[in-house]
């Protein structure tokens, strides 16, 4: 029987233990001393930065980097964490090139920004590896805040609120806290763990209870959070995914890309991961290229991106698709699926060719078959379990201004929430201003 | 390639790059391997009296201050002169100046200030046949509290004494190497050539703390937990050694007289510049101890290229042009009107020239929707902060104003002739030789 990458089917083992360990290091390998203060002195401190307007969060950047100029890593995390606690895991993950790096003037001068994401790494990474925790706790107010769903948005909120004086209950469906950070993010963005270390870091803080295994909507309920909270914070994400609505779904084979991650993301032992010789992944964002290269990367001999747009249409970044044909990974263009092939497993895929016609897809009728073990779907998440009552837009929780709902004393932010792009860092800054937005109104009288 | 030969008091050499008096020097196995690497000339480290050599720290010498990538910019040390003995390096030079008759070397010496020590060490290094020497009146440290080096370099009347005894003892030509740990440089200057010195040199390091160690709360290169002042040198000293040169180059007592100069020569640039403005070549010391005799190609190709570009066929064609325009401020043209203007094409919108105009100097400069920076002609008085503090080179440039236009920021014609501070009505020495 073939080994390694051509052994056919869905099956563990394709690659050897320092190739999986080679596979899934650092994408960004972190700065020694000598490159940071080298990078740092690249940034030109400019006036009302544009990468700070770039930056969801609103870091100051120039000042963070100036600080890792002369010497101060750890007062540079301080620079950055006080507007957005979770810089460690953003430092990572940030897609900088659509963001901070993408208005660097460095970038517009010579095409080479400063390297923001790993210069706010090396200072993150150097104040936490103190193991201390850099704030405190204001006095107590006496108040309770329940936030739910302890993801990047939650995590935020939560911090900022347990650090101006008041108590806040932390309610997490799932086994541990982290959201997407823990299960979601492509392993080679949070090596060694970190969602995890983040979390016990930031919860140093003090004044947040982890309550896990508690969902709203079974168990917990808005009203009675309401009753028993003076303020209620909805981060629950996007736990829903949308159907691919196509013949042949229920074959076995196909999953959820977001499964498949979680999966990834949890094993401690990669290389006893099952993926299949001949993958395809339907879609064109981030979760489709996260789920394509970690394939890749697991050994899989041919993987392909199927997107039913054109490439100036997909949500991916071009970083994030060179990142995929780097990896091996072929990315197919105007082609949306039509039927799953097989009997009892997947066998392949039918693809037809589209048009795009004043910004509606259209099938061309032609038709391509690929061959695929194994299929995954990637076509979108979408909100699951938005509590009665409370209004929606667009299929998101309705928000205006930071995060206030249609109901009194519900505030909601991160994916689940109306507004913004569907980033981590997006989610720190408006569980922050949430928390900002509750503390005002906890503490008027 | 042009040739770079130069005669300098009569002394021929290849190339104008020497090798300054410092460790480079100090031995026969580094001057041999420094002309082997195309070095012009070598000034040998500086030699003392017969008898127990100096002996020098044995913890560090250097401190050092960096710019971007820890790029060396100043060097400062607590070195003595030579501490091998006086006849060991006589027999070197004489040996390695056999071997190389057609490069320059200079023997550098500094002995007490009593006419017997320098009667007793000039025949010997005249048996040498080296081209000539230099007098240390410069070394800040360690030497001058023992009455030598800057010591001497500080009171002209010393200079002109000990110059004279050494014109009367040795028979090649003698440079005095001066101290800029003085207020006015032309005195020093004026007492070397007073005594019949050849040439001068300069400069020699300056008086500097580098660094403080803020745990040990000593200056640094710390030594069991002290520290002593240094010699500063360096790129970071070359704008001082510049000014000083140019004052003795235009100085009406000795324009005109040899100059060997030295301070932070790194590049052909930093050569050119010193010889434009008054000397007959250049001597390196720092840029050798941070690279390596090897820099002295790139030193020899830039010039070379640089004088074929010009069409100067040899070093005396530029020696000294860029004197006779340097002047004293109040000679200054005040009719000259001129304004920043930003290239918007080559901007890249970072908004330094914005910061420094607004918060520090005439709020000349607007910063406009979508981050348009443009300067306001009523407000710039053409200070040239902006053009300094621009990342990007050449866009932002000072445009003269054409005579006959009208200032926006004065309301006024501007002149074509020319008008300076001395006959200027707010200057009240002007009015006075008015009435
Ligand atoms: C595969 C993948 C890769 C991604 N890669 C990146 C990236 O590289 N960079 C980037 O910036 N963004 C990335 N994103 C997006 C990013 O992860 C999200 O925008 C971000 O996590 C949103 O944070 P959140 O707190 O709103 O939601 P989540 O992180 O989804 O957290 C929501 C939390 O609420 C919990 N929850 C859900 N329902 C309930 C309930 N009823 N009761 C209690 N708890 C509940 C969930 O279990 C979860 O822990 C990626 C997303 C995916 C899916
Ligand atoms: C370590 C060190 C030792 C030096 N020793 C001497 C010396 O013995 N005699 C001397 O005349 N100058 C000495 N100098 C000064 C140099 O010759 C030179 O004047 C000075 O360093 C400025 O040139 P630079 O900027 O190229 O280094 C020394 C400099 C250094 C760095
Ligand atoms: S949080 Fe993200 S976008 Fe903001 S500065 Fe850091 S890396 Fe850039
Ligand atoms: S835009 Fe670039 S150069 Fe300017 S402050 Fe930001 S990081 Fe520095
Ligand atoms: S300093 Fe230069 S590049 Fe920056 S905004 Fe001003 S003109 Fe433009």
């Amino acid at each position: 029987m073939a080994q390694g990458h051509q052994a056919s089917g869905i099956v563990a083992g394709r690659l050897s233990e320092d190739e999986i360990a080679s596979n899934f290091s650092d994408l960004h390998s972190a700065y020694a001393p000598h490159e940071a203060a080298v990078a740092a002195d690249r940034c030109y401190f400019c006036y009302d930065a544009p990468c700070v307007t770039a930056c969801p969060t609103d870091i100051d950047i120039p000042l963070f980097i100036r600080q890792i100029q002369v010497g101060q890593p750890e007062g540079a995390a301080q620079t950055i964490l006080s507007q957005n606690i979770l810089g460690g895991m953003c430092a990572r993950v940030c897609p900088t090139e659509t963001l901070c790096e993408e208005a660097c003037v460095r970038e517009a001068a010579e095409g080479k920004p400063v390297e923001i994401g790993r210069l706010q790494r090396y200072a993150t990474d150097t104040l936490m590896a103190r193991g201390t925790h850099p704030f405190t706790r204001a006095d107590a107010t006496g108040k309770r805040v329940a936030v739910v769903g302890a993801g990047p948005a939650g995590l935020s909120c939560a911090h900022r609120l347990a650090m101006l004086g008041h108590d806040v209950s932390l309610f997490e469906t799932k086994g541990k806290p982290g959201g997407l950070n823990e299960f979601g993010i492509a392993a080679y963005k949070s090596t060694d763990d970190f969602a995890a270390r983040e979390v016990d870091w930031l919860l140093k803080i003090g004044g947040i209870t982890v309550e896990t295994g508690k969902a709203l909507g079974s168990g917990l309920s808005l009203d009675a959070l309401k009753a028993d909270y003076d303020a209620v914070f909805l981060s629950i994400g996007l736990a829903g995914v949308n159907a691919l609505r196509a013949a042949g779904e229920d074959l076995s084979g196909v999953r959820d890309a977001v499964d498949f991650i979680e999966d990834l993301r949890q094993s401690d032992d990669l290389g006893s991961l099952p993926v299949g010789r001949n993958v395809v992944v339907i879609g064109g964002g981030m979760t489709a290229v996260d789920a394509a290269v970690q394939a890749s990367l697991l050994g899989a001999q041919n993987v392909t991106i199927a997107y039913r747009r054109g490439r100036d249409a997909m949500p991916a970044s071009p970083f994030e698709q060179d990142l995929a044909a780097a990896k091996g990974v072929k990315l197919m263009f105007n082609v949306m699926p039509v039927a799953i092939l097989g009997d009892g497993a997947v066998t392949g895929i039918e693809l037809e060719y589209t048009n795009v016609e004043d910004g509606r897809v259209k099938g061309t009728g032609e038709t391509v078959t690929l061959v695929a073990d194994q299929v995954f779907k990637a076509i979108g998440q979408t909100l699951d379990g938005a509590p009665d009552g409370v209004a929606l837009e667009g299929g998101k929780i309705a928000v205006s201004g930071p995060g206030r709902t249609s109901v009194a004393d519900v505030w909601a932010g991160g994916d689940c929430a109306s507004g913004g792009e569907d980033l981590t860092v997006t989610a720190v800054a408006e569980g922050r201003d949430a928390a900002m937005d509750i503390h005002a109104k906890l503490t008027s009288c | 390639m042009a040739d770079l030969t130069t005669d300098f008091l009569g002394i021929k050499s290849p190339n104008p790059f020497w090798l300054a008096s410092a460790p480079p020097t100090d031995k026969e196995y580094n001057v041999r391997r420094a002309y082997e690497a195309g070095w012009g000339g070598v000034v040998w480290k500086t030699l003392g009296s017969e008898g127990p050599p100096v002996v020098n720290v044995n913890g560090p010498r250097y401190g050092a201050i960096y710019g971007a990538d820890r790029r060396l910019l100043g060097l400062n040390n607590i070195e003595l002169i030579t501490d091998r003995p006086l006849q060991t390096n006589l027999e070197e030079i004489t040996r390695v100046k056999k071997d190389y008759p057609d490069r320059a070397l200079i023997v550098s010496l500094m002995v007490p200030c009593d006419e017997e020590s320098w009667k007793a060490i000039l025949p010997l290094v005249e048996e040498t046949g080296a081209d000539g020497i230099e007098l240390n009146f410069g070394c800040p440290h360690g030497m001058a509290e023992r009455g030598m080096g800057s010591a001497v370099g500080q009171v002209p009347e010393y200079i002109q004494m000990v110059t004279q005894w050494c014109k009367q003892y040795y028979s090649k030509p003698v440079i005095v190497k001066l101290t800029p740990n003085i207020s006015d440089i032309r005195n020093p200057a004026r007492a070397a050539f007073a005594g019949n010195a050849d040439a001068v040199s300069l400069i020699n390091t300056i008086n500097s703390i580098i660094s403080v160690d803020l745990d040990q709360m000593a200056p640094q290169p710390t030594l069991d937990g002290k520290g002593t002042h240094g010699g500063y040198c360096g790129p970071a000293v070359k704008p001082i050694a510049l000014n000083m040169v140019a004052e003795i180059a235009r100085d009406p007592e000795t324009t005109g007289k040899p100059i060997s100069a030295i301070g932070g020569v790194t590049t052909w640039r930093d050569a050119a510049e010193f010889m434009v403005m008054g000397a007959g070549n250049v001597q390196v010391c720092t840029a050798a101890m941070t690279y390596g005799f090897r820099v002295v190609e790139e030193m020899k190709a830039g010039l070379s290229q640089w004088m074929d570009e010009k069409g100067y066929t040899s070093t005396a064609d530029f020696i000294g042009q860029a004197v006779p325009n340097v002047t004293d401020w109040k000679y200054l043209n005040l009719n000259y009107v001129s304004k920043a203007k930003i290239d918007q094409d080559a901007c890249i919108k970072c908004g330094r020239c914005y910061a420094a105009c607004e918060d520090t100097s005439h709020q000349a400069i607007w910063m406009k929707e979508d981050r348009v920076f443009e300067v306001n002609d009523a407000e710039c008085v053409a200070c040239n902060l902006c053009v300094e503090v621009c990342p990007v080179e050449n866009c932002i440039s000072m445009e003269a104003v054409t005579p006959g236009e009208v200032d926006p920021r004065t309301g006024k014609v501007v002149q074509g002739d020319y008008a300076n501070w001395t006959t200027h009505p707010n200057n009240p020495s002007a009015v006075q030789a008015a009435e």
